[in-house]
């Protein structure tokens, strides 16, 4: 398939001509289109005119040069806003043949698929998530779409919206700032430990994962909270691109962990700006597992900015055929003793290339801070590429900060040895590379390592010897 | 058990092994001892199937089948195992991890009884401390920033697991103190009278063969078995040394 066909072209996966919309937008993007997105959703003045904002900076900035080829995107081809009709908006009978092969293959429970398929409806059941919703209500958690987050809290968005990550931020934000719909909106109140994952699909009778989803995290002083987005199944989507927002704030000694585990359909272009900004003693910590999409470009970033915050990030990128990962993570030491890691894992195949681009920045005045900065590459076979561009701004002399790269492939001996334990050579291979990206595996929750260490099994079928 | 008959082997078009004939009973030991670049690893690696060690004449015959053909995971589930002079670190991987899926491959065959991930954690406690390796190496990827000996001692763990019919040790004593040499050679002599493993050992010096003692003794020299009998050679070798094979 060629990238052209697919983007300026969407028939391939577009459902449009089945589903039927309540509303939908113009193609391409205009002032018309972002107005009647907001006055749809009933917004505040404020928020229409930041989205205006955002398009008159989108249409000034020039799209990225650098990390992957961006050229095939036509926006103005795009539409922006879709309101299916209703919330049934497909059938399982319209989900394409492949994605239900690989369900089948990696053994999702027939509920779960038409979720991940896209397919809402009888799963929004109260009945099975209800009593976690009631928990986490009880305990002053607030946990909405961004839309509703909107609507029931504009003070805390106003505040918060467009904080750490400005609108203009970049080409893409700026896209997101102007046409975001979906994502989600949370609030943890004061030394609340939420507990539990909370997982993006919990979210009961609201748009899933969507075009241009935007994400607010409020945790506040001494609370605790562990998000998970996406899945490990392929997750279907009539789009091709993908530009989403998350925006995270932690307060005095808070604790977070945004867990993604990124599995788009190989045609989408996923471009996504992820930003925390960390107080005082808090905690921010990245893990990210990027294995579908066609063009991924993601660096989530963590702003240091009290003394003694930690940020973290560790990553798994997978390349396989057509596809480039281009990955990393952003660390910004603000203040004194403030520490940071960076685990980067990434596995090329098949001509795929892997990419770890990321910044370690540490400014003058932020005494006594760490980085530790570790890139480690494996690469299957001749065709496929891997490439690392770390870069370092150390403006401050009492710091510590430490580098390692590594690119290797599947030894000769390490297949041998494995081998002679009576391991065939595709199951060995298995185990070398589960076992590579194993330090990052272990920090994701339990069903979701289980899947991706299966997907990774089923990408990695017939690709040794 | 394990017959080799007139074996050629070449690495990159050079002849490593020229028309080696060695042969090994059930339940034997025997000991392939010759001075380095003699040809003893490049036997050791050509009878587990190492890609890199190419046949080019004689054949092979491991319980009356010709395995020269088989892929190294085939051969091992025939039985055979090697235990390597430098086992090589596979990160993320732990002993558990890799003798489960190693089980598990045998269960396919039809071989072994199955089982459970909770059995086998405990039995590999149980023979890690017998083995005096610490609890804490088994959550380790294996190998990986272990000690030579530490290294060694996982590899006898495996083969308590395992239960290889025929055991291939390659200089299995380097890299190790007196102490373990000795617990490592009881535990590979135990295994022999209780299960009637082979054991074809692979050594340049003769201090493991005070423990492990063989039924029959082969020196190698330049690709070619010069000498074979018992126990005396090994003597022999203790006062003499390889020159007295200088001349052959």
């Amino acid at each position: 398939m060629k990238i052209d066909n697919i983007i300026g072209n969407q028939q391939n996966l577009d459902h449009s001509d089945k589903i039927e919309y309540e509303y939908k937008s113009a193609k391409g993007l205009s002032e018309d289109v972002v107005r009647k997105i907001s006055s749809l959703k009933n917004e505040p003045d404020w928020m229409l005119e930041r989205r205006l904002e955002a398009l008159r900076i989108f249409n000034e900035m020039e799209i990225p040069n650098w990390g992957g080829d961006l050229s095939p995107i036509h926006f103005e081809d795009i539409y922006y806003y879709l309101k299916p009709k209703g919330k049934m908006a497909k059938t399982w009978d319209e989900v394409p043949q492949a994605i239900k092969d690989t369900f089948e293959k990696i053994g999702v429970p027939e509920a779960e698929r038409e979720m991940l398929a896209g397919v809402k409806g009888q799963y929004d059941s109260e009945v099975v998530y209800g009593s976690l919703i009631k928990t986490l209500e009880d305990k002053g958690v607030v946990f909405l779409s961004m839309d509703e987050g909107l609507a029931r809290y504009p003070d805390l968005v106003k505040e918060y919206f467009g904080r750490v990550v400005p609108i203009g931020d970049n080409k893409l934000a700026a896209l997101n700032s102007a046409v975001w719909s979906g994502g989600s909106f949370v609030y943890v109140p004061n030394n609340v430990d939420v507990g539990l994952p909370l997982q993006a699909y919990f979210r009961i009778n609201t748009e899933s994962a969507g075009q241009f989803e935007r994400t607010l995290i409020i945790a506040e002083e001494g609370s605790n909270l562990h998000y998970v987005e996406g899945c490990s199944a392929p997750a279907y989507s009539a789009a091709s691109l993908h530009a989403a927002v998350v925006e995270i704030f932690i307060k005095k000694g808070a604790k977070v962990q945004y867990t993604t585990v990124q599995n788009w359909f190989k045609n989408i272009y996923n471009l996504v700006t992820k930003r925390a900004w960390v107080e005082e003693e808090g905690v921010m910590r990245w893990v990210d597992g990027n294995l579908g999409s066609h063009l991924t470009m993601k660096y989530p970033a963590c702003v240091l900015a009290g003394r003694k915050a930690h940020g973290e990030m560790l990553s798994i990128a997978w390349a396989g055929e057509g596809q480039h990962q281009d990955t990393g993570a952003k660390m910004i030491h603000m203040a004194p003793e403030t520490t940071s890691q960076i685990i980067s894992k990434s596995i090329s195949k098949s001509g795929g290339r892997a990419t770890y681009r990321g910044l370690v920045q540490i400014n003058k005045g932020a005494k006594n801070s760490r980085s530790k900065v570790v890139c480690d590459a494996l690469i299957l076979d001749e065709k496929s590429r891997s490439d690392t561009y770390p870069v370092n701004r150390i403006m401050e002399k009492e710091v510590v900060m430490e580098h390692e790269a590594t690119v290797s492939r599947i030894s000769e001996e390490q297949l041998l040895y494995l081998m002679n334990r009576g391991i065939n050579e595709e199951e060995a291979g298995k185990m070398i590379v589960n076992g590579f990206l194993e330090p990052v595996v272990k920090e994701i929750p339990m069903e979701y390592a289980v899947e991706m260490n299966r997907l990774i099994g089923l990408e990695m079928e017939g690709s040794v010897g | 058990m394990l017959k080799i008959k007139n074996l050629v082997v070449s690495v990159a078009d050079k002849e490593i092994l020229r028309g080696v004939t060695v042969e090994v009973g059930k339940g034997e030991i025997v000991a392939m001892m010759g001075p380095n670049g003699s040809g003893k690893s490049s036997l050791a690696n050509t009878l587990i199937g190492n890609p890199n060690y190419m046949v080019v004449g004689g054949e092979v015959l491991f319980q009356g089948k010709n395995i020269l053909e088989m892929k190294p995971d085939g051969r091992a589930k025939e039985g055979i195992m090697m235990a390597f002079q430098y086992p090589t670190a596979i990160p993320g991987v732990t002993i558990r991890d890799l003798l489960l899926s190693s089980l598990r491959e045998r269960e396919k065959g039809g071989e072994g009884n199955k089982v459970s991930a909770l059995d086998l954690k405990n039995l590999i406690i149980s023979e890690a401390e017998k083995l005096h390796i610490d609890e804490a190496l088994l959550n380790r990827g294996i190998n990986d920033g272990f000690s030579g000996g530490e290294k060694k001692k996982m590899e006898i763990l495996q083969m308590r697991i395992l239960k290889p019919k025929l055991l291939i040790l390659d200089e299995i004593d380097s890299g190790l103190d007196i102490d373990a040499l000795e617990l490592l050679a009881t535990n590979i002599s135990q295994m022999v009278k209780e299960t009637g493993m082979s054991v074809l050992v692979i050594t340049h010096y003769q201090r493991l063969l005070k423990y492990l003692i063989p039924d029959k003794v082969m020196v190698l020299k330049n690709g070619m078995v010069v000498d074979r009998g018992g126990n005396e050679i090994v003597d022999k070798l203790e006062s003499e040394g390889y020159k007295s094979y200088e001349d052959r």
